[in-house]
C-alpha cells in the first residue's frame, strides 16, 4: 500500500480525486443556499420577509424544497425525444463543475485541483459547450414553446460568447499567459497611483484599461448565465417557461442547478481575471504583508469574500431590472458590445506596448 | 497509461464518427459529431497540443455544431424518406467515394503507423504551446495568416449584401411586416 502510494502519478490522482469531491459537494450544498439567499434577498428589494416557516430564519428551506424536489413524479411528454430528454439536463451540470477544476480557489497547489497552461481557454469551452443543455432540452420537449426558447438561448450564447471571449483578452495581454493560476499570481502585491502616495492592491481592475473589458464581461456573464436582464430563454410572459416547460421533479432541479453552478463558475473567473483571485491583505498579521506570507485557508476566505460579492451583485441585478425585448438583446450584443470588446483589445495593447510592457 | 487513453479516445473517435453517417435521426448524428470532436480534441491533448484541442472544442464542438443544430432543428427535419432513382444515385456515389476512401486508408496503413508524435522534440513545451504557435503564426505563416482572415472578411461581408438584397426586395414587394422588422 505504502509503495502504491510513493507513486506520484497516483498521489495526483487520488488528490485530485479528493478535491473533486470536496468542490461537487460544496457546489451542491452552495448552490441551495445561494437559491435561499436569492429568495430573501429578492424578498427584501420588494419589501417582503423571503421565506421563514421551515426553521430559524427559513434557514431550512432548501432542504425542504429539495426534497419536495425529489418526491415528485417523473414527467416524460409523449412524442418526446427520451434519451436526448434525459441527456440535456445532465448536460446543463457536467460542464460548470468540469470548469471548477481549473479555478484557484486558494494559493496553489493546495487549493487548485489542478492548474493547465490552458485554464481559461478551458473555461470558455465548457461555457460553449453549456448551450447544448438548453437548446437540446427545448428540442427534446417536443413542445413549441420551449423549442423556441431553446433556439433563443443558442443564438444569444453564440453572439454573446464572442464579446466575452474578446472581454478577457486584455487581461491575458497583461499576464501574458492562459493559466488561471498564473492570472491570479500575476495581481499579487501592490500597484501605486502614479504622482501620489497611494497605492492600490495590484488586481486588473484597478488597472483603467481593465475596467470597460470587466464590465463587458459582467453583462456577458448575464447572458451567457441566462440571468435577467437576459432571461429571454424563460421569458414567461412570453413561452410560458422556456426550455424547462416539460421538465419536473429532479431533471427540472438539475437545470435549476446548472443555473446557479453556472453563476458561481462565471463570478469565479470574474475574481480570478479582474479581482486578484484569493490574494487580498493578510487580515491575521495586521500588517500590509501580502496573504502569500499568511496561512493558506486566508487566501480561501478572501476567494469566498470576493465570490459572494459578486453573487450578490448577480442577485441584485436580477430584480432591480427589466428583461430586454429580442431584438434589443441582439443589437446590444453584436452592435454595443463586440465592436467595443473589439477596440479594447486595440487599447490595452497599444498601451501596454507604448509602456513597453511586452 | 498514455497508449491506452490513445485507444480509448480513438476507439471513441471511430465509433462516433461511423454513428454520424449511419443513425437516422439527423439530431443524433449532429450530437455524434460534437462527441467525435471531443474526443478528437482528448487525442490533441495527448499529443501535448493543448491549444488546439481546447481551439477545436471552442470553435467546432461549442459554435458550428451549434449552429448546425439551429439549422437541423428550424428546418425540423425528422428521417429521410427519400425514394426513388435520385437515392439510389447518390447511393452508387456514396459506396463508390467509400471504397475509394477506404483504399486509400488501406494503402496508407500498410506504410506502418506510430503512436504518438512523430518528433520527439515538442517546441515550447516548457511554457506551453500557446505561446510558440503564437509567435510562428504571426512570423513565419502571417501571411497566409492575413490572406484567411481576409477570405473570413470576404465571406463575412457576402453574406450581409445577401441578406440586406433579400430585405430590400421584400419591402419593395410590401411584404409583411414581420419580416421587415427582422431584417433592420
Amino acid at each position: 500500500m505504502a509503495a502504491l502510494w510513493d507513486i506520484p502519478a497516483v498521489q495526483t490522482a487520488t488528490w485530485a480525486f479528493v478535491k473533486a469531491m470536496i468542490i461537487l459537494n460544496g457546489m451542491l450544498g452552495v448552490v441551495s443556499y445561494l437559491i435561499y439567499a436569492e429568495r430573501k434577498i429578492c424578498g427584501h428589494i420588494q419589501a417582503r420577509t423571503g421565506p421563514n416557516r421551515v426553521g430559524p430564519l427559513g434557514l431550512l428551506q432548501p432542504i425542504a424544497d429539495v426534497l419536495k424536489l425529489l418526491f415528485k413524479e417523473e414527467f416524460v411528454p409523449a412524442n418526446a425525444n427520451k434519451v436526448i430528454f434525459h441527456i440535456a439536463p445532465i448536460l446543463a451540470v457536467f460542464p460548470a463543475i468540469v470548469t471548477f477544476a481549473v479555478i484557484p480557489m486558494g494559493p496553489p497547489p493546495t487549493y487548485v485541483v489542478t492548474d493547465i497552461n490552458v485554464g481559461l481557454l478551458l473555461f470558455l469551452a465548457m461555457s460553449s459547450l453549456g448551450v447544448y443543455a438548453i437548446t437540446l432540452g427545448g428540442w427534446a420537449s417536443n413542445n413549441k414553446y420551449a423549442l423556441l426558447g431553446g433556439l433563443r438561448s443558442s443564438a444569444q450564447m453564440i453572439s454573446y460568447e464572442l464579446a466575452m471571449g474578446l472581454s478577457t483578452i486584455p487581461v491575458l495581454l497583461k499576464s501574458s499567459t492562459l493559466s488561471l493560476v498564473g492570472i491570479v499570481e500575476a495581481q499579487a502585491g501592490w500597484y501605486s497611483i502614479p504622482g501620489t502616495p497611494l497605492a492600490l492592491p495590484n488586481w486588473g481592475i484597478f488597472h483603467w484599461y481593465l475596467v470597460l473589458p470587466f464590465v463587458i464581461f459582467l453583462i456577458t456573464a448575464f447572458a451567457e448565465t441566462n440571468r435577467a436582464p437576459f432571461d429571454l430563454p424563460e421569458a414567461e410572459g412570453e413561452l410560458v417557461a422556456g426550455f424547462h416547460t416539460e421538465y419536473s421533479s429532479m431533471k427540472w432541479a438539475l437545470f435549476f442547478l446548472g443555473e446557479y453552478m453556472n453563476m458561481i463558475v462565471i463570478s469565479s473567473i470574474a475574481v480570478t481575471l479582474f479581482f486578484g483571485g484569493w490574494h487580498g491583505p493578510g487580515l491575521m498579521f495586521g500588517t500590509n504583508g501580502w496573504l502569500s506570507e499568511g496561512p493558506g485557508w486566508m487566501g480561501l476566505i478572501w476567494y469566498l469574500v470576493k465570490l459572494s460579492a459578486l453573487m450578490f451583485f448577480f442577485i441584485w441585478v436580477r430584480w432591480t431590472f427589466p428583461r430586454l425585448r429580442y431584438d434589443q438583446l441582439m443589437g446590444f450584443g453584436w452592435k454595443v458590445l463586440l465592436p467595443a470588446s473589439i477596440v479594447n483589445v486595440l487599447i490595452a495593447a497599444l498601451w501596454l506596448f507604448a509602456r513597453g510592457g511586452m | 497509461m498514455l497508449a491506452a487513453l490513445f485507444v480509448g479516445f480513438a476507439a471513441l473517435l471511430v465509433v462516433t464518427s461511423l454513428m454520424v453517417v449511419l443513425h437516422k435521426n439527423p439530431v443524433t448524428s449532429a450530437l455524434f459529431l460534437v462527441l467525435a470532436f471531443c474526443s478528437l480534441a482528448g487525442i490533441y491533448l495527448l499529443l501535448r497540443a493543448e491549444f488546439l484541442g481546447m481551439v477545436q472544442i471552442v470553435v467546432y464542438a461549442g459554435a458550428i455544431m451549434v449552429l448546425f443544430l439551429f439549422v437541423i432543428m428550424y428546418l425540423n427535419l425528422q428521417h429521410d424518406v427519400e425514394t426513388g432513382l435520385q437515392i439510389a444515385v447518390r447511393r452508387g456515389i456514396g459506396w463508390f467515394v467509400g471504397a475509394l476512401l477506404l483504399l486509400t486508408g488501406a494503402a496508407l496503413l500498410k506504410r506502418g503507423w506510430a503512436l504518438g508524435p512523430a518528433n520527439e522534440v515538442l517546441p515550447g513545451a516548457e511554457n506551453g504551446n500557446v505561446a510558440s504557435i503564437g509567435r510562428v503564426l504571426y512570423s513565419r505563416y502571417l501571411f497566409p495568416f492575413e490572406i484567411t482572415s481576409i477570405l473570413l472578411l470576404v465571406a463575412m461581408v457576402g453574406v450581409i449584401v445577401i441578406a440586406r438584397g433579400r430585405t430590400r426586395a421584400a419591402v419593395e414587394r410590401g411584404a409583411v411586416a414581420g419580416a421587415v422588422e427582422g431584417g433592420r
